[in-house]
């Protein structure tokens, strides 16, 4: 193979197009496969259930609802795969979104504040509770596991304190967080919600100039960019998909739900977070291999407790949205809200020994849980049933892609 | 039947991926005495002894391997311990949370039926000790003794089994020198009851004092095998010649140094064990590395040279650091490794895989690591210029890689040992440390990283190059240290510099050298 490069003939291809080889070209994607692979799986687990469910699924006030049911999950995958990329776990989350949330409630009913001082405290309630996770992790040196697993207990054992049973009658404003959607004001189109036909074509826009800004880049370079065919191909599924999304959103009774919004603005913030900054790096770097990053002076305690203090902030995000979908605070909320997350982040292709997980992996492995929930209470399958099948889907989708790997690993 | 020999190893040959370890060696090991086998680092001998406990197994290597006149075909160490061939590693392999009798009979336990006959274990592990002379009780967690104290235990653990053949692998290479005298003393004992030893051991004093004969192993090849107890006297300096005589041959590229101002100097550097902290893994070293120069640390296994490295590099190894450290003629210190890069020292790591390198991320992130501050905006990294660079080092230091966006784990060891260094190269450093830089990689690219070695020191910097590999220091350097037991023994200029010579020093005692 490398024999042919040293010949000199006239170059086939245009100049700036380097000449790869059919191997590189599938070996750059195989880095790609597993992320293509999940948000595969996600469209046959859709179309699989909008036949089984008779097109019920994709009815549009279903779908909007399929989002405020499980934003929940989304924010905290976000969080807890940059915990497990970094080599931890946190099992505390779904308590201590019980916590916050009892603790946002009571300062509104209670102390009469007004629902935005409230959501202030709640986030700087849930950051606090991420630092003091932090500290026993990167500073004391307890592992994740135990520090969050007494976690558990103390907040949940916490919000019963705080919450006694329920803390109902809360601001409408405050409901509207996780019940309603963007307003309505530049009409319908068709029936269409205008307001999310506009976010959804500045959302694929976006994307797309992204996309093209980073290819220009690799080539101003010299890299190897992948196949032009392949490249436009890629946009316009994606394209595609962000399209029939916002039709079928903005034919719903409210158009865009506002929890989209905040999921949405987070997964932005944080994939840049994770893929540009030098934070998402050293946790990279931290969960590949924590020795060889220390000795390339990542601060790695550092690094482990603004991990938790994140995760802490996101619980608090994710207490306010369940509290505000409850309409009240609940002490027996969030229960088994860690354990959502988690398979979220491993059905997206997050490794267990850290290093390796992706934002957009976990928001889709979250999105797989959605749908099989919804899917199956649209058919009816008996709640015991649906815990069963979703453990059975973690446990395939882990399994399948070890043996990928295995088999990437052999050849 | 053999009745001279216990042991015969003919022709055993062992490869590894690229590598020949062993090459039509032969070692004949007579009834009942101690037989030592010495040579450098990286000679073969650990290769050798796995490959005759069977760790290595039958079908692997060619060659026999004869056993009291019967050819064996060890499929495991099962097998070998089952005719009583007993291995002892360096690193020990006890439990340390089970009791000095649990450890003993570990895989062997005194049972009935599946259930732990304990007072059998414990009377029996007691008479075990007793033998070896360890004064602890049975129930003892192996937690609570000290290494010394672990070794015999290993060795009673050796008797448990019905040993024939003891062999020993750097015994002494962590005890202090009362542990080691009377661990040597117990090996004498063992051979009055008629149990034969293979001692491996860089320790030339003792293996003068003890052994009956002496197998030197080189490159792979048995060199010769000397009789300990013949009419001549085998000294120090007869089992250095053996070690080190091998012809120097021209795979180095030209150098001329440039020599400038000390750029680094350690003082009186002592650092401890970080578990057995009364331990001095370094004690009490001093040197110079001026700009320019290429300065060699020379020491066997276990003489402190990577330690002291990485004491150096940020406190990375070690508690109860003494000793000052001076940049450029200032001092300073570096607690953290951050502050030593801020110092402008760095350090390469001899284990790339485990503390060197990610190897499930890209190459391009892999050589930016240590120094995204200087490629990052407001924390945010500029991924176009990272690219940029990691695609000049890819070029300039020949990586063989398809992209850099390729996983690092994929690259050869010679192409991850650039990519280490093209880490560093870019953090840009007044003093770089490379430890083993050229282990387990092939000539040509070797050849590739003494030349950027010497790019390095042309570039005004101070190099502090550790290797195993004598040839490869002469080679390089421009002045050789040689370290002994934790202790510089000596220091050499590149002009007087010997093979001879620097063994000599770097197996010096350390009550050979006045302080």
């Amino acid at each position: 193979m490398s024999t042919t490069t040293d010949v000199n003939l006239p170059a086939p291809n245009p100049p700036g197009a380097p000449r790869v080889s059919l191997g590189q070209r599938l070996q750059g994607l195989g880095g790609n496969a597993r992320q293509y692979g999940i948000f595969g799986a996600l469209v046959v687990i859709v179309l699989l259930f909008q036949v089984l469910t008779d097109g019920k699924l994709l009815l549009p006030n279903n779908v909007a609802a399929l989002f405020q049911q499980n934003a929940y999950v989304m924010i905290l995958a976000i969080g807890m795969v940059m915990v497990i990329v970094a080599g931890h776990i946190d099992l505390s989350v779904g308590s201590v979104v019980a916590f916050v949330g009892g603790v946002v409630a009571m300062t509104m009913r209670d102390f009469d504040l007004p629902w935005v001082v409230a959501i202030l405290i709640g986030l700087a309630l849930g950051a606090l509770v991420g630092a003091w996770q932090g500290f026993w992790v990167a500073y004391v040196g307890i592992p994740a596991f135990i520090v969050t697993l007494a976690g558990m207990l103390v907040f949940r054992g916490l919000a019963l304190v705080v919450v006694g049973e329920t803390i109902a009658g809360l601001p409408a404003a405050f409901i509207r967080i996780s019940k309603g959607s963007l307003p309505n004001f530049l009409g319908f189109l068709d029936n269409m919600d205008v307001v999310t036909l506009l976010i959804g074509g500045l959302a694929v826009a976006a994307i797309a100039l992204t996309q093209v800004r980073a290819r220009r880049a690799l080539r101003k370079h010299d890299l190897h960019v992948e196949a032009v065919g392949l490249f436009f191909t890629k946009i316009a599924m994606v394209a595609l998909g962000i399209g029939v999304l916002t039709v079928i959103l903005s034919l719903s009774a409210g158009g865009t739900p506002i929890v989209l919004v905040i999921v949405g603005v987070l997964v932005v913030a944080y994939s840049f977070l994770m893929g540009r900054t030098v934070f998402g790096r050293h946790i990279y770097a931290i969960g590949g291999n924590r020795a060889a990053a220390a000795l390339s002076g990542v601060n790695t305690r550092k690094v482990d407790f603004w991990i938790f203090v994140n995760i802490g902030l996101l619980a608090g995000v994710a207490a306010i949205v369940t509290t505000a979908r409850a309409g009240a605070a609940i002490a027996a909320a969030g229960n088994n809200f860690e354990l959502d997350a988690i398979a979220a982040c491993f059905i997206g292709g997050a490794a267990v020994t850290g290093g390796i997980g992706r934002i957009s992996g976990a928001i889709v492995g979250a999105l797989i849980m959605g749908v099989l929930n919804m899917g199956l209470s649209i058919l009816s399958v008996d709640p015991s049933w649906q815990m069963a099948i979703k453990g059975m889907v973690l446990l395939l989708a882990v399994a399948f892609d070890l043996l990928n790997k295995r088999r990437a690993g052999t050849q | 039947m053999d009745t001279e020999h216990i042991l015969e190893m003919r022709g055993i040959t062992k490869t590894f991926p690229g590598v020949k370890a062993l090459s039509d060696v032969t070692l004949a090991v007579r009834r009942g005495e101690i037989h030592a086998i010495c040579g450098e680092n990286g000679a073969g001998k650990s290769t050798l002894m796995k490959v005759l406990s069977g760790i290595y197994p039958h079908g692997t290597y060619d060659g026999e391997i004869v056993l009291d006149g019967e050819v064996q075909e060890f499929r495991g160490i099962r097998d070998s311990e089952r005719q009583g061939v007993v291995i002892i590693h360096q690193e020990l392999a006890l439990s340390p949370y089970l009791s000095i009798a649990e450890n003993i009979f570990l895989g062997n336990e005194r049972a009935a039926r599946g259930v732990v006959d304990w007072n059998r274990t414990n009377s029996e592990a007691a008479r075990l000790l007793d033998r070896v002379g360890l004064a602890e009780r049975p129930d003892t967690r192996v937690s609570d003794i000290g290494v010394g104290k672990q070794q015999l235990v290993e060795i009673a653990k050796a008797l448990s089994k019905e040993v024939r053949l003891l062999i020993l692998d750097e015994p002494t290479a962590a005890l202090n020198d009362e542990d080691s005298a009377h661990l040597l003393g117990l090996i004498e004992g063992l051979r009055a009851e008629g149990i034969t030893s293979i001692i491996i051991s860089h320790k030339l004093n003792e293996i003068e004092s003890i052994a009956d004969t002496t197998t030197i192993i080189r490159d792979g090849e048995t060199i010769e095998s000397l009789d300990m107890r013949g009419d001549v006297r085998v000294t120090e300096e007869r089992i250095i010649r053996g070690m080190v005589g091998r012809p120097l041959d021209h795979r180095f590229p030209e150098h001329t140094p440039d020599i400038g101002e000390e750029v680094l100097r350690i003082e009186d550097w002592t650092v401890h064990h970080p578990v057995d902290q009364a331990r001095k893994v370094v004690d009490g070293a001093s040197l110079t590395v001026r700009r320019g120069e290429i300065v060699g640390l020379a020491g066997l296994m276990g003489a402190g040279r990577t330690e002291l490295a990485m004491s150096v590099f940020g406190r990375s190894y070690g508690t109860r650091i003494s000793g000052r450290l001076f940049r450029d003629g200032v001092e300073v210190t570096a607690a953290t490794v951050q502050d030593a890069i801020r110092h402008g020292i760095a350090y390469a790591t001899e284990d790339r895989k485990r503390f060197g390198l990610n190897l499930i991320d890209t190459v391009q992130h892999n050589i930016s690591a240590a120094s995204l501050d200087k490629l990052s905006r407001a924390g945010v990294v500029d991924r176009e210029q990272e690219s940029g660079i990691a695609e000049q080092f890819r070029k300039d230091l020949n990586i063989r890689t398809p992209t850099i966006t390729a996983l690092v784990g994929k690259l050869s060891g010679g192409n991850q040992q650039k990519v280490v260094l093209a880490k560093w190269l870019y953090a840009d450093p007044d003093v770089l440390i490379l430890d083993e830089p050229t282990r387990g990689i092939d000539v040509g690219a070797k050849y590739e990283i003494y030349t950027i070695i010497n790019k390095l020191a042309d570039a005004g910097k101070g190099v502090l190059v550790i290797s195993s590999e004598l040839p490869e220091l002469l080679g390089v350097c421009d002045r050789i240290y040689a370290l002994s037991q934790g202790r510089v023994t000596g220091e050499v200029a590149r002009a007087d510099a010997t093979q001879e010579h620097l063994m000599h020093f770097m197996t010096m005692d350390k009550d050979g050298i006045a302080r």
